[in-house]
């Protein structure tokens, strides 16, 4: 899960790393009461949204006086930012983060990632902070440096030292950048994240490494250990239907297409997306009903899928393994009935019954078209959306 | 012949008592693997079954009873300490069916497989099977038939399509595996490929990717500079958007790298026979082995 820049700056004060002061506001007015606890000379206005590239679409903002603080607060919140990373609607701003000014002599990159190929932590550097790593990474990769650390061992001084070296820095602060890399190190483990990117990092005119900006996303799966994840879950960040679906324990993902899809497993989930589109048409979400699929669960995803009203014509792709088609079946036409289904539903069940099934479905004086296969079930699916 | 599992194979039941570690035991013996013990703490002593012997730990478990494989359905809050318990007592083959155990737990294990003798299947996966002969994990029996090709796979139902399938063309199968849909997970596509090119019974494998990671790329490598078998690859997820995790914890497309178009293009240039949609995995197998 992703959180906010403020939430993320939590944990890492949580951890004994330095960051700047800021204080999380939510009007002007409170910016302003901020802008005059903080006591600094100018104070940045950064909008909390759950995306990057904020810089770059007006959504950071250097105010030189409270009253600056004030109405920039006020022209941000309620905006829609739309940057690199947000897709066109954008993120509306609700809160901004208030944070005192820094005297800013360099700005670096740093982020911690998992590597899946070799299923360690790496970090990648750069002397490019600011920057997007994707970009820095597509036009001048020798501008980056990788470092794996072998998770049999975890990190030793030669690994920062490798860092250190590349990012060119002065030798007098070796201690200082060894100590912020060992706990944002350890941070990482400790918080179960799934990828840490400060950027940039600043060396100021001090000579302090400070992490300016923190993006944190967190491991969901290890929830069970960290009760503050829920506390960091922000609704208005994320498609409401999105989250009805999540807490009625079904995997759902909202597309812009208007086939709604209702699949049993992951990986089949999306493939029939993709042959709902190889057909013309485009599939309105991802939903991956699960193993049992019967009648109350069927409901509840029929509802889900008809809150989104871009959707026109319903196609079930259920391969019974474990479980037998014909209650599948008996499960779909409960739930249809219940719920008063209107929409024309082209359904495609293998597995064991599924003969069986494929005649409760057509006996059942409901609206619905049997698809032999995955391909056949996409294609008359398709027909029907494209008219 | 087949790879990893056979009827002679003994085979342990880590989370026997449990809900799902019960019911897909009972599913597994119907099939007719030879399921030799259970192990959950505190219910050691029992039977399973009537029949099978339940112990404490695996370590108790091996004292009595001969262990090729364990296959593990504990909650993912103890996942990690079941397998790393299973690499510690050796076991050959561990196959761990539960989903949603915390990558850093998957980290460590990982570091605990380095240098072990254990081979590791899943997380999150609906684990092996050598048709008529050898269930280890949740799949449906039936669908599967002695025959020709393997499978391997990152997903569950999408596997069974495609086993559906080569069955009813009169391909039949070898032996499956569903690797896992985690971002870390035991062994990768190119362990087993390398013993299926060995395998003497497997003319052809067919190979299930999806979005994120590059597994996909570094199997297709090892198909292009060591295989003779043809190799017939789908990929889901054309129509996924960036940064959303599809359902696995591993699918998803970050900073614009894992895509399935980029997967596609650097498996058909290395080739692998590619399979537009899954309703055609069969057919495409067909025509590859021409």
């Amino acid at each position: 899960m992703d959180i906010h820049e403020y939430q993320a700056k939590e944990l890492l004060t949580k951890n004994n790393i330095k960051i700047l002061r800021s204080i999380l506001c939510h009007s002007g007015n409170e910016a302003y009461n901020a802008a005059i606890n903080l006591g600094s000379q100018a104070v940045v206005v950064k909008a909390q949204v759950h995306a990057g590239g904020r810089g770059k679409a007006g959504g950071v903002k250097i105010a030189k006086t409270a009253d600056d603080a004030k109405s920039i607060t006020e022209q941000m919140i309620g905006m829609t930012l739309i940057t690199a990373q947000t897709g066109k609607e954008g993120k509306v701003v609700r809160k901004v983060l208030i944070e005192e000014g820094a005297d800013i002599k360099k700005e670096f990159y740093l982020s911690i990632t998992i590597d899946r190929k070799t299923s360690n932590i790496a970090f990648v550097v750069s002397a490019e902070g600011g920057m997007e790593i994707e970009e820095i990474s597509k036009n001048s990769p020798e501008k980056i440096l990788t470092v794996l650390i072998n998770h049999s061992y975890g990190i030793k001084s030669y690994h920062v030292l490798k860092m250190f070296l590349f990012l060119n820095f002065d030798k007098s602060i070796f201690s200082e950048f060894n100590n912020l890399v060992n706990l944002l190190y350890s941070a990482f483990l400790a918080e179960d994240m799934s990828m840490l990117e400060i950027n940039p990092l600043i060396l100021t005119g001090n000579g302090n490494l400070i992490p300016l900006d923190a993006k944190i996303a967190l491991d969901d799966n290890a929830a069970f250990r960290h009760p503050y994840y829920n506390d960091f879950i922000d609704e208005d960040e994320e498609d409401p239907l999105e989250i009805k679906a999540k807490s009625v324990g079904l995997n759902y993902i909202r597309l812009e297409g208007n086939v709604g899809c209702m699949v049993n497993g992951a990986g089949l989930a999306m493939a029939t997306m993709d042959t709902i589109k190889e057909f013309g048409a485009a599939p309105a979400n991802f939903l991956d009903v699960g193993g049992t699929a019967d009648s109350k669960r069927v409901e509840t995803a029929f509802n889900i899928l008809l809150s989104d009203k871009n959707v026109r014509a319903i196609f079930i792709n259920i391969f019974g393994g474990i479980v037998k088609c014909d209650m599948v079946a008996d499960g779909v036409i409960t739930a249809a009935k219940n719920i008063g289904l209107k929409l024309p539903v082209v359904i495609r069940l293998e597995g064991t019954n599924a003969d069986k099934a494929s005649e409760l479905l057509e006996n059942s004086g409901l609206n619905f078209i049997v698809g032999n296969s995955l391909a056949d079930g996409a294609q008359k699916v398709s027909k029907i959306v494209n008219g | 012949m087949s790879i990893l599992v056979n009827k002679e194979t003994s085979v342990i039941v880590q989370g026997i008592t449990g809900k799902e570690g019960s019911f897909h035991a009972l599913k597994c013996l119907e099939y007719g693997t030879k399921i030799t013990a259970g192990v959950t703490p505190f219910k050691g002593g029992s039977l399973f079954n009537n029949s099978i012997p339940v112990f404490n730990t695996v370590e108790e478990a091996k004292v009595n009873v001969k262990i090729d494989a364990t296959v593990i359905f504990v909650p993912a809050v103890f996942a990690s300490s079941s397998v790393i318990e299973a690499i510690e007592s050796e076991i050959p083959l561990i196959v761990c069916i539960t989903e949603g155990i915390p990558t850093v737990d998957m980290m460590n294990v990982k570091a605990a497989l380095r240098g072990s003798i254990s081979i590791m299947i899943g997380p999150n996966c609906p684990g092996i099977i050598t048709a008529d002969e050898c269930k280890i994990g949740i799949m449906p029996g039936f669908i599967h038939k002695k025959g020709k090709i393997a499978v391997l796979s990152r997903s569950g139902t999408l596997t069974y399509e495609a086993v559906n399938q080569l069955t009813k063309a009169g391909l039949g199968e070898t032996t499956c595996i569903g690797i896992g849909g985690d971002p870390i997970i035991g062994s990768s596509f190119l362990t087993f490929l390398k013993m299926f090119e060995n395998d003497p019974e497997t003319k052809g494998v067919v190979l299930i990717g999806e979005i994120g990671g590059t597994q996909e790329e570094e199997a297709s490598e090892y198909v292009k500079n060591y295989m003779k078998k043809p190799v017939v690859g789908f990929i889901a997820g054309k129509t996924a958007p960036e940064g959303k995790r599809m359902g696995h914890a591993g699918a998803i497309i970050s900073g614009g790298k894992g895509t399935a178009s980029e997967k596609l293009k650097i498996m058909e240039k290395n080739g692998i026979h590619i399979a537009e949609n899954p309703s055609v995995i069969a057919e495409t197998m067909i025509k590859a082995l021409k």
